[in-house]
């Protein structure tokens, strides 16, 4: 079974084609990376998954649901959660009023209840704070930080709270747009960690944008490589470090290259 | 109180699940961001369930059982469990590396390990090849444990689960051990990772332990109400004091924090109303308190700085046992109303009734803060040969040069005394040690006719006050024959905020050094407010900006030294010292002789003429990989306190509002 499918995908800004028909598809349960070049498009097929932009042409296929044509919100409210490459957190309010949020898409009390906090609305609002608690701060080991405001935080951690709030979304796929970026080396290490125990533990999908290499062959089911917006390979991390067209074409042919994927 | 004398410490649980059963809470810890609690009965059932699981593994008398990861409640019900089948319980820092880890297990023959989590098992599983008597691997957390296939783990639950199978069969069992228990038998090795050489276990009885605790009750008395939390190392004797041996007589509350990080804030939660900690926790507070009130309103700069003179002096007044005249306790009052109770509040301290601090000596200036603001820190003595401690203080005789008056049936003596009654402390109590494991040769030396032998140099003075002034074998005199005690000099040091560690040196060499580590958190913050931009904790260190702040703080130790004893010259070292490197003990102690061999490039550069060297060091990391640094560290030589006079001298307008 496909849990997302991505078919013939066009996107472009005025003359500059973004995307040039990319197809991709999903399994339920994998790690699934997507590397390429900067400007490549990796961050076009994320924000056309989650309705940010709009393609020219294609579909896109969620649990064999067309998704191409709802609004951000439906989507989010379908199970596809996402992190953003730079920070989109409420830097003013604190980490765990941030990663209640996430979980906002699925609370059903109206605005006068909850104004009250009476009835149904309190009692959603602990149902919430027990599941934000046992499911993601636990596992995300950030209780130090939760009565504390985002802006005062450093990056590593923010970034932490940034998959916090999408993991409290319930997502049933993830999608990671550049975990690690600007980590450093014990920070992207826990990063790797937690993806792990999300995936297994949880079960739940990773679309993952990443360009530290290592990690990438690391902790990766498949490997989706794209070059100025086309599909140029696809395959298990051990494939891709010996294709001849990842090596060439992306990473250039260099030695450097070879050090780069890891080999 | 009744007699409980002669009960070890299983049975002492049991009393108490029979006395208080589901009416009191023994232990609460922090999770999900809830306190759960566990009652008396439910303790008891625990170690129960897991004792029996224990000996369902195979686990007998006089078997070991290893123990190591955070305060937690299965830490606790693990060592009762071993306890209460006559097997020895010992724990393991859990910041030890992998050959500590593996000495320790290897060494005290441990046939069980119970390891917390993930982060633990690795470094266990990491060294299984060698662990060749370890039978089974125990973890409390499953988290990232999925994976994991060897055939030694067992999950802490499931031991349980196997304990109430056990028990099926066999019931009355688990009583008849308790009722088998001596309290001569021995409940608990004790690791000590020593300033030299390998750790060394001592054996301590459960006489040895409920003595000591009932002797401490009997001068410092505590409450079955009273709160305690527990976030220093279990291993350490003095929080096994506390948490374990105390708690079970007395029968207070012991709460665990939700994470190491999360300590202090969960301390504020509970508002504890006894403490036992060693310094560098009352040092990293009130460095903290001098950092954060420079980040408050000018209005509470204003007060705090107000303040804090009346709160000294107050302390002043209490240290020489006179009673202040009213104006000062009606300033006192006011003060009290307008700074420290919020300050105590914030602090988490409003309901401390007793507060110590021991392991370590702990500098004059850290002592008086806290009696400035309220605080009765009482300086507690002792070693872990002696089951924790020998001398406190009482109420109303507290001073700070000294560690207080023995606890009862405590002798203290000493030994070798010069003509000024300076000499080696020797004690002797009911809760001396058995003798170092499996090392008969040091036990030999430390333990003559049943006195202990400390190694460390003090004297009586003639209120019958005990003073330590240092370790013997790190008392050290200049070439031209000044005697200086180093530690008094480094405690004087790391009052200032923004230094966290220092060593000095000096032993027969012309004049006094001191290498120094910066306090990351507070310097970087400092620097931040001055924009001085850095990167990592080397650059930080070397910037000429922080040499003049640190300057400026040794010239103002030094006018409180004699002449003869002030430091010369100084330099930033360019990483924290750890005990990962070996530098320092797992209770924090500076291991001189190890730093003075590994340091020895630069203390050679502080005794020579150049002011800046060149240096290349290895820093290891706790998973064993390693990483070399390179960086050119400057040498500051100090300018006489005269030359500062003028421009340190601080105005009353400037020391109210700062600027």
């Amino acid at each position: 079974m496909i849990q997302l499918e991505v078919q013939d995908l066009h996107l472009s800004f005025g003359g500059l084609a973004a995307l040039n028909g990319v197809s991709l598809s999903v399994d339920p349960g994998e790690i699934f990376a997507i590397i390429g070049p900067n400007g490549a498009g990796k961050t076009c097929i994320l924000n056309c998954i989650c309705r940010f932009y709009h393609p020219d042409q294609g579909r896109i296929l969620f649990e064999d649901k067309d998704i191409t044509q709802l609004s951000p919100h439906r989507v989010a409210h379908l199970g596809i959660a996402r992190t953003f490459q730079n920070i989109e957190l409420f830097q003013g309010m604190t980490v765990l009023d941030n990663i209640k949020l996430g979980a906002h898409v699925h609370l059903r009390s109206g605005f006068l209840s909850g104004a009250l906090y009476w009835g149904k609305a309190s009692r959603e609002e602990m149902r919430l704070r027990r599941e934000v608690e046992e499911r993601v701060i636990d596992l995300l080991e950030i209780q130090a930080i939760r009565k504390k405001i985002v802006g005062t935080l450093p990056y590593g951690l923010q970034k932490r709270v940034e998959l916090a709030r999408a993991l409290a979304m319930r997502p049933k796929i993830l999608l990671l747009d550049e975990p690690m970026a600007g980590m450093n080396l014990e920070e992207t290490e826990d990063m790797a960690r937690f993806i792990l125990d999300i995936n297994e533990e949880q079960g739940i999908t990773v679309v993952l944008i990443e360009h530290d290499m290592g990690v990438v062959m690391d902790i990766s089911d498949r490997i989706f490589v794209l070059d100025f917006g086309t599909k140029i390979a696809e395959g298990s991390p051990e494939e891709i470090q010996h294709n001849e067209h990842v090596i060439n074409a992306y990473l250039g042919g260099s030695d450097e290259a070879f050090s780069k994927l890891g080999i | 109180m009744e007699n409980i004398d002669g009960t070890p410490l299983p049975a002492l649980l049991k009393r108490n699940a029979h006395r208080y059963g589901e009416q009191r809470v023994a232990l609460r810890e922090k999770e999900f961001g809830i306190w759960q609690s566990v009652t008396w009965q439910e303790y008891y059932e625990h170690v129960k369930n897991f004792a029996l699981g224990l000996r369902a593994l195979g686990l007998g008398k006089e078997d070991k059982l290893a123990i190591i990861g955070d305060n937690r409640p299965e830490w606790l019900y693990a060592e009762l469990a071993a306890q209460s089948l006559g097997a020895i319980p010992l724990g393991i820092y859990q910041d030890s590396i992998l050959t500590e880890v593996a000495y320790i297990i290897n060494h005290s023959e441990a046939r069980i390990v119970v390891a917390e989590d993930q982060e633990q098992v690795d470094k266990i599983l990491e060294m299984a090849d060698e662990l060749t008597g370890l039978e089974k691997i125990i973890y409390t957390d499953k988290k990232g444990m999925r994976r994991y296939d060897d055939s030694r783990l067992i999950y802490f639950p499931e031991v349980q689960e196997l304990g109430r199978e056990y028990e099926r069969d066999r019931q009355g069992e688990f009583d008849q051990n308790l009722a088998a228990l001596k309290d001569s038998d021995v409940a608990l090795i004790s690791y000590t990772s020593g300033t030299t050489g390998f750790p060394k276990g001592s054996l301590l009885t459960h006489r040895n332990m409920l003595r000591m605790a009932l002797n401490l009750h009997a001068v410092d008395p505590k409450r079955e109400d009273d709160e305690f939390v527990s976030f220093l190392p279990l291993p350490w004797i003095g929080e096994q004091m506390m948490a374990v041996s105390s708690a079970l007589a007395i029968g207070f509350t012991v709460n665990f924090p939700e994470e190491p990080e999360t300590a202090t804030a969960d301390l504020y939660e509970i508002g504890p109303h006894v403490m036992f900690s060693p310094p560098r926790v009352w040092e990293g507070l009130s460095r903290s308190v001098m950092v954060k009130h420079l980040d408050a309103s000018w209005i509470k700069r204003f007060v705090y700085r107000l303040a804090m003179p009346v709160g000294y002096r107050i302390a002043d007044f209490k240290f020489a046992q006179q009673k202040p005249p009213l104006n000062w306790r009606l300033l006192y009052g006011l003060m009290y109303l307008l700074v420290f109770r919020s300050l105590k509040d914030r602090l988490g301290f409003s309901r401390l009734r007793s507060a110590s601090t021991g392991g370590a000596a702990l500098g004059p200036d850290v002592f008086r803060f806290f009696h400035a603001l309220g605080v009765n820190l009482k300086q507690i003595y002792g070693q872990t040969e002696i089951s924790g401690i020998s001398c406190i203080h009482r109420d109303g005789d507290i001073n700070f040069d000294s560690v207080g008056e023995p606890i009862p049936e405590t002798e203290i003596r000493i030994d070798n005394a010069d003509p000024s009654g300076v000499g080696e402390i020797v004690s002797r109590s009911p809760a001396l040690f058995q003798g170092y494991h499996k090392d008969p040769e040091a036990t030999r030396a430390t333990l003559i006719d049943g006195w202990l032998h400390s190694g460390d140099a003090g004297y009586i003075n003639e209120a019958g006050h005990l003073i330590c002034i240092d370790r013997i074998s790190d008392l050290m005199s200049l070439v031209g024959g000044t005697q200086f005690s180093p530690m008094y000099i480094e405690n004087k040091l790391k009052f200032c905020p923004y230094i966290v560690e220092s060593v000095v040196l000096g032993h027969q060499k012309p004049y006094i050094t001191a290498m120094i580590c910066i306090d990351f958190k507070h310097t970087g913050k400092w620097a931040e407010d001055r924009r001085i931009s850095y990167t990592t904790y080397t650059d930080l260190a070397a910037k000429p900006e922080v040499y003049d702040l640190i300057e400026r703080e040794v010239v103002r130790v030094n006018r409180s030294l004699p002449e003869g004893a002030r430091i010369k010259k100084f330099l930033l070292l360019y990483k924290e010292l750890d005990p990962d490197d070996e530098e320092l003990t797992r209770t924090k102690k500076v291991r001189r002789k190890f730093i003075n061999e590994k340091y020895a490039k630069e203390i050679a550069g502080l005794y020579g003429d150049r002011e800046a060297l060149d240096i290349e060091s290895v820093i290891r990391y706790q998973d064993g990989k390693t990483a070399t640094l390179r960086t050119t560290l400057q040498v500051c030589t100090v300018p006489p306190p005269e030359e500062y006079a003028a421009a340190d001298r601080v105005s009353l307008w400037k020391r109210v509002f700062g600027r």
